[in-house]
């Protein structure tokens, strides 16, 4: 699993922060304010969620005026999946060896 | 993508063994066994018990994967947490074993998916649980293309 996969599932290992990239996924984008009101969590909790979800370029912003603007990243998902895919990997290998150790067992 | 996004729902890998149900669940179950095909551990057949998998550590992981024994229920289900990187982490999730007569055998479903439900935070409970997500990003992936 590379640096860049662990960010990903840490961000969304916290509902609230699933719920928040789910949220920006469905509606585009969306302002702290407007979030805020959404997970029915403090601002400065969303804000530190989103800071979270940043890192792994999960969510991208862009500032107006006073307010701050949020938009999901969904390409950033694509190191999970390959994650994922490894994992798959791993079990399928796991599996021909039990069946090595089928075959040595007394019956 | 959408194999890809298939297989985030939740990972299954399935195979028939020719051999009956209650040796697989030696194979699964008995720690010297289990050590020879999946990794070093300290398993014990006990919901409850607390184990580790242990591997040779690599750069991005140091090799330990921290379990407890979830469900024990011979020679049908095995399930167990698994959870990388420490608590802090939040890689947790669940391995159930199934097992059913087959045919000439056994057939063994392994299904990785989800965290554990004490971990889905106060957020309104399980509505955002983990299998949701997964759902929803199906969804995303489906789009990216």
């Amino acid at each position: 699993m590379t640096i860049h996969t662990n960010h990903v599932f840490r961000a969304l290992a916290d509902p609230t922060r699933r719920a928040i990239f789910e949220e920006l996924t469905r509606q585009g984008e969306r302002t702290v304010h407007a979030l805020t009101r959404y997970a029915g969590v403090s601002q400065p909790a969303v804000s530190k969620h989103l800071t979270v979800l940043k890192r792994p370029k999960l969510v991208r912003h862009r500032r107006e005026g006073r307010e701050t603007h949020y938009r999901a990243q969904p390409d950033a998902l694509g190191p999970m999946v390959g994650w994922l895919d490894r994992y798959g990997a791993f079990w399928r290998e796991r599996f021909d060896r039990l069946e090595g150790v089928l075959e040595r067992m007394e019956p | 993508m959408s194999i890809a996004a298939e297989s985030a729902r939740a990972l299954v890998v399935e195979r028939v063994f020719p051999h009956p149900p209650e040796k697989l669940w030696r194979a699964l179950t008995e720690g010297a066994l289990l050590a020879e095909w999946m990794m070093t551990n300290d398993f014990e057949p006990v919901v409850g018990r607390k184990f580790q998998f242990r591997a040779e550590p690599k750069p991005t992981w140091n090799g330990v994967v921290d379990c407890e024994v979830l469900i024990v229920d011979p020679p049908r289900r095995l399930s167990y947490s698994w959870g990388v990187g420490g608590a802090e982490s939040g890689l947790q999730w669940v391995v159930l074993w199934t097992l059913t007569a087959a045919e000439g055998g056994t057939h063994v479903r392994m299904e990785q998916s989800g965290f554990r439900s004490d971990q889905q935070g106060a957020y309104q409970g399980a509505k955002y649980g983990w299998q949701k997500f997964i759902a929803g990003l199906e969804r995303v992936l489906g789009g990216l293309d």
